[in-house]
């Protein structure tokens, strides 16, 4: 353009911003911007009016106020006294509970499945596609509604565990009791343990001085974190790098003289014997759960509608995921496993070396966009009475404080803020996965 | 140009809220029907019968206002909500007026910006039990499961109730009576706890209601009744003094048998002749015919009578007049003067 040495002294016209090609596209899009500037205006102008009309206000402060209500599943210290905030932050973790288990189970149900409804057994690949069409084209509400309504119906009640001839017994060894209010599993309890960390304690609350035991009470601080959880991850994380190097020097090795010596041992020791000294050290044991009164006392409680809402998410999710992993799969051209059959290697590591890593760089960008439905259909818990988000803030507080306006603004918002974190977490990988061109 | 576009945008804003603002009577009588919001099914006080028709004891007070504001108690669209949906409704003008069994409390009527108009049913949150659980006493629930209806004032004071009694308790929220009924029969929840006459409702539903029990504990007052949008107080009065006529009508012995022959000629009683229309204009300083109010009970009745048809103790339901009784037999209705 620098080279242009006679521009023309043609005088500007306002005509030009119509009939002149070099205008006319930028006067289009200023009217167009101009235009959606007021409808929004209009838009914002119109709620405000209707709402001063109504006689509400916009704020926030609400949310600071005592919440009132309970809820039953609980990832941080909780109760009717907390402010409607905390009773949202509940809702939150209950939310991003449902969608990280769910995430990761329709991964697993449905690669199996994708795989499995391109095998070469007639009935398996038929069964795999009953599955995939019964579940993808019926909608997910029914889903959970049907599954939950399941639980109650055919399981029995934790009454039914009572007295000397009950008609429900406990399974594994009387550690696990199926009932109709959810399943109660062993927790793991730590007789040396090291108790909770406060984060942020507040001295003036009585519940941060220390008891007999030298530990703060449960209400200490924003949230606590368990020493003891901490500390296994540690472990856990130094022996996998451990591990990892123990892999490293193999390649090395293996590079340098052909031969690849045995580490699967060493390596499963240095993971496996560190963590059972560390279990052992914090003294270790389950604790089973009990019928105590109404309910089963101890033990881990899975409600019943955090399992039907995650189950039933995950298996239609799954049904969508293995559809993608089965257009993945197909998308590498059949020479592939020829050749890598020729080569002498077996149809399944066919499959796990071959096909499917340069399968994923098909699979990733539509699992992305799963993984987000899975998430804000999360936010149908209501239907079976499970406490995330859209149950707390959107449903109790909304309702009990009639701030319509501000608590589904803030639902939005947070629903907007978890998918785009999932998006940039999948697109990440998707950069490590895709095939590098050279 | 883009300034008077933008000016003009403002003035139909403007324009359409206030078209919104204007008088509900008139736009209920253009539009020639009520939508009333009611429960979504709770039998006796809302749910349609066999033939879709909805019958109950809150649908009585919406077909009584249809009855006198356009002279045909079937003009009613009736807009099922939810203890979640129905403030909404009502607030968005979706629905003129909530006859759904809704407590009278003071953030609803100052902060939610709603006015009741009066209670046509005094209640208290109860609980119900299986008879074989061994419980007598609220008290005994400690560490019981509780379904309980979310959005509702039972959410809040069941809190309080575990808390000041140190007990504690699971609850598992609930959206419609019907999920409930669901949960607490099939052994999901120990107990299920709403406002106690809606208790009695769900229990005569059950195949076996006499293997079930509801509480002594009365744990809240549940003063409930209609309610319309604040601001728009014509409208108020409409439904406010409709609800008066059917319970000043039972106190002053004016049935649905008796008032077409008391309304075509002045009696000996002037607050009947009043409250008829035989006798001065109460009927045009509410903006309705004079005869609105023998239009209202000639539909279902007195209170007494709606009451005895849906809820009374000769139903499956089986309530007790109790608390709900006319003042002059010791209960707490009490209807101001029609004057």
């Amino acid at each position: 353009m620098t080279s242009l040495t006679d521009p023309p002294k043609e005088s500007f016209r306002l005509g030009m911003l119509i009939y002149d090609t070099r205008y006319r596209s930028l006067t289009i899009q200023i009217v167009a911007l101009i235009g959606f500037m007021i409808f929004a205006a209009w838009l914002i102008n119109n709620t405000l009016y209707n709402l001063a009309e109504q006689g509400k206000t916009i704020g926030f402060g609400f949310l600071s106020d005592t919440a009132g209500y309970d809820i039953n599943q609980r990832l941080l210290d909780y109760n009717s006294q907390s402010s409607h905030w905390r009773a949202a932050f509940v809702g939150l973790l209950n939310t991003l509970l449902v969608a990280f288990l769910g995430c990761i189970t329709a991964t697993i149900i449905g690669v199996f499945v994708g795989i499995l409804r391109l095998s070469n057994n007639w009935l398996i690949a038929r069964l795999m596609t009953v599955y995939v069409e019964m579940f993808r084209n019926v909608p997910v509400l029914l889903w959970i509604v049907f599954t939950m309504a399941i639980m109650i119906e055919t399981l029995p009640a934790p009454r039914a565990f009572k007295g000397d001839d009950p008609q429900a017994s406990m399974v594994l060894f009387d550690s696990v009791a199926f009932t109709n209010r959810g399943v109660y599993i062993p927790e793991p309890l730590f007789s040396r343990g090291l108790g909770d960390m406060p984060i942020l304690p507040d001295a003036a609350n009585p519940d941060c001085q220390l008891n007999e035991a030298g530990e703060v009470g449960d209400s200490c601080g924003i949230f606590q974190i368990n020493i003891d959880l901490l500390f296994l991850v540690l472990v856990l994380g130094a022996s996998l790098f451990v591990s990892g190097r123990i892999r490293k020097r193999a390649d090395r090795i293996q590079n340098e003289t052909g031969d690849r010596p045995n580490t699967m041992y060493l390596r499963l020791g240095v993971v496996i014997l560190p963590f059972v000294a560390a279990l052992i050290a914090l003294g270790f044991h389950l604790g089973y759960p009990e019928l105590k009164g109404f309910n089963f006392k101890g033990g881990t409680y899975l409600r019943n509608s955090l399992i039907a809402l995650w189950l039933a998410l995950s298996l239609y999710t799954a049904a969508f995921i293995a559809e993608i992993v089965r257009a993945g799969i197909l998308a590498i051209s059949k020479g592939q496993t020829e050749a890598a059959s020729a080569l002498g290697l077996r149809p399944n590591r066919i499959m796990s070396l071959v096909i499917l890593p340069q399968a994923l760089r098909v699979i990733i960008p539509p699992l992305i966009s799963n993984y987000l439905n899975l998430t804000k259909n999360s936010s149908l818990a209501i239907a079976v009475g499970y406490m995330d988000i859209t149950g707390t803030l959107g449903g109790i507080t909304m309702n009990q404080t009639g701030k319509e306006l501000e608590c589904v603004l803030m639902l939005m918002l947070v629903y907007l803020v978890i998918s785009l974190s999932i998006s940039a977490v999948m697109n990440w990988y998707n950069e490590r996965v895709k095939l590098v061109e050279r | 140009m883009n300034k008077t576009v933008f000016v003009g945008v403002l003035a139909l804003a403007g324009m359409s809220a206030s078209v919104a603002a204007a008088g509900l009577l008139d736009e209920v009588k253009t539009r020639g029907k009520l939508n009333c919001g009611v429960a979504t099914g709770v039998p006796g006080f809302a749910a349609p019968d066999a033939n879709g028709e909805w019958q109950g004891f809150d649908v009585a007070v919406c077909r009584a206002v249809a009855a006198a504001v356009l002279d045909d108690p079937t003009a009613v669209e009736f807009v099922p909500t939810t203890g979640k949906t129905r403030f909404t409704a009502l607030a968005s003008g979706e629905i003129d007026m909530l006859a759904r069994n809704t407590t009278w409390t003071f953030s609803r009527d100052v902060d939610l910006k709603f006015d009741f108009v009066g209670v046509n049913y005094y209640d208290g949150q109860g609980f119900l039990v299986r008879k074989d659980l061994g419980v007598s006493s609220a008290k005994e629930l400690d560490g019981a499961t509780v379904c309980i209806q979310t959005g509702t004032t039972t959410e809040l004071n069941l809190a309080d109730f575990f808390r000041i009694n140190n007990m504690e308790y699971e609850p598992v929220p609930i959206e419609t009576n019907a999920e409930g009924q669901q949960q607490y029969l099939a052994g999901a929840c120990d107990s299920y706890t709403t406002d106690a006459s809606g208790l009695a409702a769900t229990r005569a539903t059950f195949e076996d209601a006499a293997e079930h029990v509801i509480l002594p504990e009365i744990i809240s007052k549940e003063p409930l009744g209609p309610l319309v949008r604040h601001g728009d107080n014509e409208w108020a009065d409409v439904v406010r003094w409709t609800l008066n006529a059917l319970i000043a009508a039972e106190e002053l012995g004016v049935t649905s048998a008796n008032v077409t022959e008391l309304a075509s000629a002045a009696g000996n009683n002037p607050e009947i002749n009043r409250m008829l229309g035989t006798e001065g204009t109460l009927g045009e300083m509410l903006g309705l015919p004079a005869d609105w109010a023998v239009k209202a009970l000639s539909v279902n009745g007195n209170y007494g009578e709606i009451f005895e048809k849906n809820i009374g103790e000769t139903t499956p339901i089986g309530l007790a007049r109790g608390l709900n009784a006319q003042w002059t037999s010791g209960g707490l209705l009490y209807a101001p003067p029609f004057r």
